[in-house]
């Protein structure tokens, strides 16, 4: 019993320094697996750059990072699927959309003995929606003569937690199939005809990797770390894209001259030459009115930094950093967050 | 029972051959199961796991400290909220209980075990977080304090209904009021055991992370005092098993040896209390 | 003298002021000791509550319905239970009917045939597996039953692949891979819950079997397990309530597909899972309000579950040594 009441004063004084940091301003954050890659390392550096600043994300998903936000558990959230009017309206203080960067949501794949594929998309929606079963389809084997497609089913997998990369494919595939549209439509959450559904980005990407003959689409950098084969897709002009910064950069161009005062705005299925067509800011979810004097500002200084340094950390994690007609508009709307107060 | 006794026994041999195999099969799981574990964690077991706090997303040499230091104010917390209030519930149960109430209460413990973790977590969501505002330790130590009240309050029951009348019957001969027969002489004699379940308990919830996902969230820096998010064991292996990183992975092999360490060590622990010095009544 | 609470004999004022202290003490305790089980009831009941009064915008909006519609549609708002209930249901029979004769045969072996010397430590080792924490079966389950169960399927499928129960592609995860997990971590609970029943039969019973003829076998067919039959019934509901609400092992791999399909090797979904997946994302009164409501239906069937294991247990009330 003496060492039993030892430890537990023992766990106790150890929880109370570990917890008595120097006044340490703790913000949370949580939302979008997509972009998590880009944003631990954002929020790494900065605490590297400002001790006292510590930036919990947690990634559960963007339709969480919309609901925590709503809940007001959060002090910001990240979606890459913008916030709908109706969710705007239930909200207890206005929200900004501040997008942070670009990324790309692509098909990955894991059959045996094949590197790269031919994706239209009309094979898309066609997988998805359950039309197109078995890997060496007509529709596929005519856009991939070179490739020995086996005769094995096709295992669709999506994502089982609500997530802004669903709402970014499924957008795209809303936009290049009526059928989808009709039967299926776009969201964070939707009733997928067919699949496995993993947990995060990083669930689909782990079923992909360990289950033969599947598909599943993830943002970019998780196929890359991951080293899953991913597809090109045909672009609005007709050629195949692989995603890449330049072709989601490309795809953003045209947005940038066009970008509606809230920033909220699809760029799936963009025009130009060398777009790739599921590309999609990612945003963070900021209150209009921080309460706390303190955490506010810190949030106001990461953003500024996100702005302009953080934005150069973007790239060599495969995400295309804002264009530069982006940046200036959103560092008039910083300016537009209240912080402290009633 | 008639027939050819030789079939008789051939039957016998035959049964208890089966049961023999589901013995040896259920074993040779377990063996697989804690040897795998080990094999696969002891490889990611490393200074840097207990003492650095994770790394981000790609970059290898993190750890696991703050969701060592989170479990161990998880449980704290549950404790608090569960010891005394199955510790106490059972000794009204067994000292002054009777009747409907009694029942009730005791149906109420068993449908309270029962009840998923993740519906546990909802409620601690609804009540804890939402109103409050945000995720916090707190809000997690209650939801596995909730979780603990059955276990804590049916081994308390169990080892207090051991203890003899006889000893409640001298104890009040000699003159003790109800309350100090209770507290002086009753729970003493039956303390060993009731450790033990409040030790099985704690262990129990050492483990569970649904209703942590809805209430500590989880944290991937230190978590001060008890308001705010926090890492935990079960928390960070589920997000490093389902990620694609290799080392994720190793590391939450590594995060489940400790756990399973932990967990093993606190049954070890209250089987040896439970021996040591056994129950001598008359 | 006679010195029972309540009647003592009071000799001089000073006693007096001692039996009065002594009464607040107790009335103190009992308050206290009372007011801490009363919570117990009340923390059960305001679960229910809270569960009840969550998933009211659902109830309204699908009543009865909600129990056997099919689909769940985030977009459309439409939502039912169906596949979930089914995928929870069928999981948790697959892991009994593995659980049961494997733990129940263990216990058998363990209690009746193996000298208490062998016996002691492998039932301690058994035990120990009972507290093995649930992610870390899920963690095993991911990285070894998943991939092994997808060789055995696919053999499986070569040979019985026409039969509907066997059909569908073989991905490694789905209803089979959940009911054998499930039946993993509820094992050690059936046998050491079995263990100590059949343990507490009389030995004058075996004695009595045995002195008429029977053959060990017998003994323990015809006259133990049917003396410990509503001991082992309980334990089995009991195992059988862990695994209606094992969530996090489930999700790892079940697949996750809300659908009904007659073939083991389909994914499914069970309602622990969805909680788990889409709680904290869901957006909207009536999404969130559906959620819930499984939450509801789960905790109602873990209700009936434990009143049934408590009818069973208690009709095999043992005496307690302390109380002779």
């Amino acid at each position: 019993m003496r060492a039993g009441r030892f430890w537990l004063w023992g766990l106790l004084a150890a929880s109370v320094v570990a917890g008595g940091a120097e006044a340490a301003i703790l913000i949370n954050g949580a939302g979008a697996t997509f972009p998590y890659p880009l944003y631990s390392k954002w929020f790494d550096e900065f605490h590297k750059r400002n001790g006292e600043v510590q930036i919990n994300y947690q990634s559960i998903g963007s339709g969480g990072g919309i609901r925590q936000v709503l809940d007001g558990t959060v002090d910001f959230g990240a979606t890459d699927g913008p916030m709908t009017d109706e969710q705007l309206k239930s909200a207890p203080v206005p929200i900004l959309h501040l997008p942070t960067a670009l990324g790309a949501v692509v098909p990955a794949f894991n059959v045996a003995g094949v590197q790269s594929l031919h994706f239209t998309p009309e094979v898309l929606a066609g997988i998805f929606l359950g039309r197109i079963t078995r890997w060496d389809d007509a529709a596929l084997a005519r856009e991939n003569p070179q490739v020995k497609l086996p005769d094995a089913a096709i295992v669709p997998v999506h994502r089982a937690d609500g997530s802004g990369t669903t709402y970014v494919f499924t957008d795209y595939l809303a936009k290049v199939s009526p059928e989808w549209e009709r039967s299926v439509g776009r969201g964070t959450s939707v009733n997928w005809p067919v699949g496995l559904g993993g947990k995060g980005n990083e669930g689909v990407a782990g079923l992909v990797k360990q289950t033969p003959n599947t598909i599943g689409y993830v943002e970019l950098i998780y196929a890359t770390q991951n080293k899953l084969p991913f597809g090109d897709v045909r672009n609005r002009s007709g050629r195949f894209v692989q995603a890449s910064l330049a072709s989601v950069t490309a795809a953003a161009a045209a947005a940038a001259e066009k970008m509606p005062e809230d920033f909220r705005v699809s760029i799936t299925d963009a025009a130009g030459a060398e777009a790739y067509p599921i590309s999609s800011f990612t945003w963070l979810l900021v209150p209009a009115r921080l309460r706390d004097a303190q955490k506010g500002a810190a949030l106001k200084r990461f953003l500024e930094w996100m702005l302009s340094e953080g934005q150069q950390l973007a790239p060599p994690l495969d995400y295309a950093p804002l264009p530069p007609a982006v940046v200036t508009l959103e560092r008039q709307a910083l300016a537009k967050i209240q912080v402290g107060g009633a | 029972m008639t027939g050819n006794y030789r079939s008789r026994r051939r039957v016998e041999r035959l049964m208890f051959a089966a049961t023999g195999a589901a013995t040896g099969v259920t074993l040779g799981v377990l063996l697989l199961l804690l040897g795998y574990v080990a094999y696969q964690g002891v490889g990611a077991l490393s200074w840097h796991f207990f003492t650095r706090l994770p790394a981000p997303v790609g970059e290898a040499g993190g750890g696991m400290a703050n969701a060592i230091v989170g479990s161990g104010k998880l449980l704290l917390t549950a404790a608090v909220v569960g010891i005394p209030v199955g510790f106490l519930g059972g000794v009204y149960l067994v000292e002054y209980g009777r009747g409907t109430l009694a029942f009730a209460i005791r149906y109420a413990a068993d449908v309270l075990n029962g009840v998923p973790s993740i519906v546990i977590g909802i409620v601690a969501y609804a009540l804890l977080v939402r109103p409050l505002g945000h995720f916090s330790t707190l809000a997690g130590g209650v939801a596995l304090g909730l979780m603990m009240i059955p276990v804590a309050l049916r081994a308390t029951e169990e080892f207090l209904r051991l203890v003899p009348d006889t000893l409640r019957e001298a104890a009040l001969a000699l003159g003790a009021p109800r309350w100090i027969t209770i507290v002086r002489v009753v729970i003493p004699a039956a303390m060993r055991g009731i450790i033990t379940g409040l030790l099985l308990s704690l262990a129990r919830v050492a483990g569970e992370t649904a209703p942590l996902l809805f209430t500590a969230l989880n944290n991937r820096f230190w978590s001060p005092g008890w308001s705010e998010p926090t890492a935990s064991l079960p928390v960070m292996i589920f997000t490093y098993a389902i990620a694609p990183y290799e080392d994720w992975h190793r590391q939450a092999w590594a995060a489940g040896l400790v756990l399973l360490a932990l967990v093993l060590g606190a049954n070890v622990l209250a089987r040896i209390v439970m021996r040591s010095g056994s129950m001598r009544m008359a | 003298m006679s010195a029972t609470v309540g009647h003592p004999t009071v000799a001089t004022p000073a006693a007096g002021a001692r039996w009065h202290r002594r009464r607040l003490g107790d009335i103190a305790f009992r308050s206290a000791s009372l007011g801490f089980a009363l919570s117990v009831l009340a923390i059960t009941a305001l679960i229910a509550v809270v569960l009840f009064v969550a998933s009211g915008p659902a109830r309204s909006a699908f009543g009865w319905r909600f129990l056997w519609t099919s689909t769940w549609d985030p977009v459309a708002l439409h939502f039912g239970a169906l596949p979930f209930i089914y995928g929870t249901i069928a999981s948790t029979a697959i892991a009994l009917a593995l659980a049961v004769p494997f733990g129940l045969g263990a216990a058998i072996c363990l209690a009746e045939l193996l000298p208490a010397r062998v016996a002691d430590p492998l039932a301690f080792l058994i035990e120990l597996l009972v507290a093995v924490p649930s992610v870390v079966y899920g963690l095993v389950g991911v990285f070894v039953l998943v991939p092994a169960l997808r060789s055995v399927e696919v053999v499986i499928q070569r040979f019985l692949g026409f039969v509907p129960i066997f059909g569908g592609p073989a991905y490694g995860v789905g209803l089979l891979t959940a009911g054998v997990l499930l039946a993993v971590m509820v094992v050690p609970f059936i046998i050491a819950m079995s263990r100590e029943v059949l343990l507490a039969v009389p030995q004058p019973q075996r004695d009595a079997a045995l002195a008429l003829g029977a053959t060990r076998w017998e003994a323990v067919r015809h006259i133990i397990l049917p003396y410990a039959r509503s001991g082992i019934l309980g334990s089995v509901f009991l195992a059988l309530a862990r695994a209606l609400g094992e969530t996090m092992a489930v999700t790892m791999v079940i697949g996750n597909r809300p659908e009904i399909s007659a073939s083991l090797f389909a994914p499914a979904y069970t309602m622990a899972a969805v909680l788990a997946n889409e709680f904290t994302e869901a957006t909207g009164d009536v999404y969130l309000a559906a959620l819930v409501e499984i939450g509801l239906v789960l905790f109602a069937i873990t209700m009936i579950i434990n009143a049934a294991a408590r009818l069973m247990i208690a009709r095999v009330n043992m005496p307690s040594p302390g109380r002779a």
